[in-house]
C-alpha cells in the first residue's frame, strides 16, 4: 500500500468564457488551475491556502472529480478518476467526500436532518434495518457533538456552527478515507472557529481520515495542516511542512501572505518584516506572462521573472518553491528595492 | 422497546432544554407566516364562498338552469327580458331561463375549467421543464425552442388559434385551449430554477455523497424548483377563468348553452348589453371577483415562500 492517497498530477482546469447571443463563441479561458502537481499522503492534513479567486476550490472540486478537468490526472489511491464515470465513479465517491464553506445552502433546505444523514447511507448500501441505522445515526451526531433531538429539525433551525456539524456528519455517514474541506469554519463566527477546526482533528484522529483543508489564511491552516502548499493565480507557488512553512517561507508570495498575519507580541510585531502587495491581483483569465507573481514581487529581477514560468522544484527535502530566485533571496543576495514594498527590518 | 423510547426522552431532555421535538419544516413555516398575510385570508374566504358554491349548486339552485320558465316575458321585438320578481331574484335570461340558478351551476363549469386547464397546463409544464431542466443538452435545446416558440405567440391568440382549430366547440376544447397557452409558461418557469439548483451548493453536495441522480432530481431538485410554479399555478386558476371567458366571448366557447357557463353567459349577453347590463353584471362580476381571489392567495402565496421572509 502506498503511503500517497491522492496524486495530483499537471492538473488544469479551465473554464470558457463564452459570448454570443446565439452561437455560444468561446472567447477565452477563466485559468482557474493551471498545471498543479501534489500529493496527499494518507492520515495527513494538507493544507491549502491562497487569495479569493485562486482556483482553491476548483482544484478541491477537481480532486474530487466533481469539476472534469482540463488536463492531467487524478490518482486516488491507485485508481486514476479520470477513467471512472457512471456508476463505479458514484461508488466511488463513498471513499472520498466533501466539507462545504457555507454550511447552510449546502443542505437541503426542505430535508430533515434526518433524511439529509440517511441519503448517504442509503446511496451506498449502508442502511441495514431500521434499527441499525436509528443506531448508525445517534452515534454520528454523538461523534460529531449535536443533540439526539437534531434528527427531526431542520438545517435553517440551528446555527452555523452546529449547521457545518451536520454537514460533516454527512460527510461521515459513509465512512470516507480523504475529506476536502473547502474553507470549512470561514463562514462561522470567530468563537466557533477554533470549535469546529478542534472536531475535525478530534474525527480524523478516530477515524483515520486524510484531509485536504483549504483556506484563504494562513492562520486557520496553522492549527490543523501538516503539510501547506500555497496557491498563486491556478498555481502552487511553496509547499513545506507547516512548520517549516511559517518559520522559513521561501517564496515572496509566501512571506507577504504571512506578514500580513498580526502577532500578538507588540514588540515583535514592531520589528518583523512586513510586505505589502502592490497592485492588484490579476484576473485568472489573463494570467501574467512568466512568472504569474512577477507584476506584484517586490524582488522581482528583470532577466526571467516575466519570461519563464519558475517550475516548483525541491529546495531542500519536503521543500518545494517555484521561484527562479528563492535561494538567492534567502540568502540575502537580492534585496527588495524600496519602494516596491515597504518593508522593515 | 419501552427502554428505547425512555432513552430517547431523556435524551431529548438532556439536548435542548425544552426545544421543540419536531421540527419546523419550510412548508410548516410559510403556512405560519400566510395565516397572518389579510390578502391571503380575503383571497382563500372569496375562493372558500366559490367553491362552497361550485359544489352545493345543485342543491341551493331551485330551477334547472335549462328551462325556459319565463319564456312568456320574453319578447325579441320589443326587447323584453325577464326583470327580477319573486322566486328569480335575478330574473331571467334572453330565453327566459332563471338567471339565479345559472349562475350557481355556472360556477361549477368556471370552476371545472380553471382546475382543469391549470392542471392540464401544469402537468405538461413539469414534464417539459424537468426534461429540460434535469437532462440539459440536446434535450434542453430542443425544448427550449419549442417553448420561446409558443411564448412569442400572443397567449390569447394562441388559445383561439387551438380552440378554433377543433371543429365542434365543446366546453373541453376551451379548456384545452386554455391550458396549452399555460405550458410553455411552467416549462421556462420550471427550467428556470431547475438551472438554478443544478448549479446550487446542496446539489453539489448530493452529487459529492454520491446520490444517484434520478434521486438528486427527484429528491432535491423538482422540490426545491416547485415555489415559483405553486405560485403561478394560483395565478393561473385565475388567468385560465379571465381566458376561458375570453373565448366564449369570442365566440369559442361550447355551443351547447344548456349547461351554462359564466364567460359563455357574459358572451352572449353582448347584444342586449344597452338595455339589460344585468345580465353582463352578474357573470363578469363573479368572473372579476373569482379571479381577484385567486391572484391575491397567489401573491401572498409568493410572499410567504421567499426564504428571505422567513421568520
Ligand atoms: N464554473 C465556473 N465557470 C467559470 N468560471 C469559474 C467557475 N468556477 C470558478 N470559476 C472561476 O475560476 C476562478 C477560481 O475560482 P475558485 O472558486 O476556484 O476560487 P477560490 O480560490 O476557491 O476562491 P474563493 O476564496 O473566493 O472561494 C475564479 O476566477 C472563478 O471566477
Ligand atoms: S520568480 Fe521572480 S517574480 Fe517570481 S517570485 Fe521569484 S523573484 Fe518574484
Ligand atoms: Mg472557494
Amino acid at each position: 500500500m502506498s503511503d500517497v492517497l491522492v496524486d495530483v498530477d499537471g492538473l488544469k482546469v479551465h473554464f470558457p468564457i463564452k459570448r454570443g447571443i446565439v452561437h455560444d463563441r468561446t472567447v477565452g479561458y477563466v485559468y482557474a488551475v493551471d498545471g498543479v502537481d501534489l500529493a496527499i499522503r494518507r492520515g495527513e492534513t494538507y493544507g491549502l491556502v491562497g487569495e479569493s479567486g485562486c482556483g482553491k476550490s476548483t482544484l478541491g472540486r477537481a480532486v474530487l472529480r466533481l469539476s472534469e478537468p482540463t488536463a492531467g490526472r487524478v490518482v486516488f489511491d491507485g485508481t486514476d478518476l479520470a477513467q471512472l464515470s457512471g456508476e463505479p465513479l458514484r461508488r466511488m465517491r463513498r471513499r472520498m467526500q466533501m466539507v462545504f464553506q457555507d454550511p447552510l445552502s449546502s443542505l437541503d433546505p426542505r430535508q430533515s436532518v434526518q433524511s439529509l444523514l440517511v441519503e448517504g447511507l442509503r446511496a451506498h448500501e449502508l442502511d441495514r434495518g431500521a434499527e441499525a441505522t436509528a443506531a448508525r445515526l445517534r452515534e454520528l451526531l454523538d461523534v460529531v457533538g449535536l443533540p439526539a433531538n437534531a434528527l427531526r429539525r431542520y438545517p435553517h433551525e440551528f446555527s452555523g456552527g452546529q449547521r457545518q456539524r451536520i454537514g460533516i456528519a454527512r460527510a461521515l455517514t459513509v465512512e470516507p478515507d480523504l475529506i476536502v474541506a473547502d474553507e470549512p469554519v470561514s463562514a462561522l463566527d470567530v468563537s466557533v472557529q477554533a470549535q469546529v477546526l478542534n472536531l475535525l482533528e478530534d474525527l480524523q484522529a478516530q477515524f483515520g481520515l486524510t484531509y485536504l483543508v483549504i483556506a484563504h489564511d494562513l492562520a486557520v491552516v496553522r492549527h490543523i495542516a501538516d503539510r501547506v502548499g500555497v496557491m498563486y493565480l491556478g498555481g502552487i507557488v511553496e509547499e513545506a511542512d507547516a512548520d517549516a512553512l511559517y518559520t522559513e517561507p521561501r517564496h515572496p508570495y509566501t512571506r507577504a501572505l504571512l506578514s500580513a498575519i498580526p502577532v500578538p507580541d507588540p514588540e515583535v510585531e514592531d520589528r518583523r518584516e512586513q510586505i505589502l502587495l502592490t497592485g492588484d491581483l490579476p484576473s485568472p483569465a489573463a494570467p501574467p506572462s512568466g512568472c504569474r507573481f512577477h507584476t506584484r514581487c517586490p524582488w522581482r529581477q528583470p532577466s526571467r521573472c516575466d519570461t519563464e514560468r519558475p517550475p516548483l522544484r525541491e529546495i531542500r527535502p519536503g521543500h518545494r518553491v517555484a521561484c527562479h530566485y528563492a535561494e538567492d533571496i534567502a540568502a540575502g543576495r537580492i534585496t527588495a528595492p524600496t519602494g516596491l514594498s515597504a518593508s522593515r527590518g | 422497546m419501552l427502554t428505547s423510547s425512555r432513552r430517547q426522552r431523556i435524551d431529548d431532555l438532556a439536548a435542548g432544554g425544552g426545544a421543540p421535538d419536531a421540527g419546523v419544516s419550510l412548508a410548516v413555516s410559510a403556512w405560519r407566516r400566510l395565516r397572518r398575510s389579510p390578502l391571503f385570508l380575503v383571497g382563500a374566504a372569496i375562493i372558500g364562498v366559490f367553491v362552497v358554491m361550485a359544489l352545493l349548486a345543485p342543491w341551493l339552485a331551485q330551477h334547472d338552469p335549462a328551462l325556459r320558465l319565463l319564456d312568456d316575458q320574453v319578447s325579441r321585438a320589443r326587447n323584453e327580458i325577464p326583470p327580477a320578481q319573486p322566486g328569480h331574484p335575478l330574473g331571467g335570461d334572453q330565453q327566459g331561463r332563471d338567471l339565479y340558478s345559472r349562475m350557481l351551476l355556472g360556477s361549477q363549469q368556471t370552476l371545472l375549467v380553471a382546475v382543469l386547464a391549470t392542471v392540464i397546463g401544469l402537468g405538461g409544464g413539469l414534464v417539459l421543464g424537468t426534461l429540460a431542466g434535469a437532462i440539459g443538452g440536446w434535450v434542453d435545446s430542443v425544448v427550449m425552442r419549442l417553448v420561446d416558440v409558443m411564448l412569442s405567440i400572443p397567449s390569447l391568440l394562441l388559445a383561439v388559434s387551438v380552440g378554433a382549430l377543433f371543429a365542434r366547440q365543446t366546453q373541453f376544447t376551451v379548456i384545452l385551449a386554455v391550458a396549452i397557452v399555460q405550458i410553455p409558461i411552467f416549462a421556462r418557469l420550471l427550467r428556470g430554477s431547475m438551472l438554478a439548483q443544478r448549479a446550487s451548493d446542496h446539489v453539489l453536495a448530493a452529487r459529492a455523497l454520491g446520490v444517484r441522480r434520478r434521486a438528486i432530481v427527484f429528491r432535491h431538485m423538482l422540490p426545491n424548483s416547485l415555489g415559483p410554479v405553486v405560485v403561478q399555478s394560483t395565478l393561473v386558476l385565475a388567468i385560465a377563468i379571465i381566458d376561458a371567458a375570453a373565448l366564449s366571448f369570442l365566440g369559442l366557447g361550447a355551443a351547447d348553452d344548456s349547461v351554462p357557463e359564466w364567460g359563455q353567459m357574459l358572451g352572449r349577453a353582448q347584444d342586449v348589453i344597452d338595455s339589460h347590463p344585468q345580465l353582463a353584471f352578474w357573470p363578469a362580476g363573479a368572473i372579476i371577483t373569482v379571479a381577484l381571489g385567486f391572484t391575491l392567495v397567489g401573491e401572498s402565496l409568493r410572499d410567504a415562500l421567499d426564504p428571505k421572509n422567513r421568520r
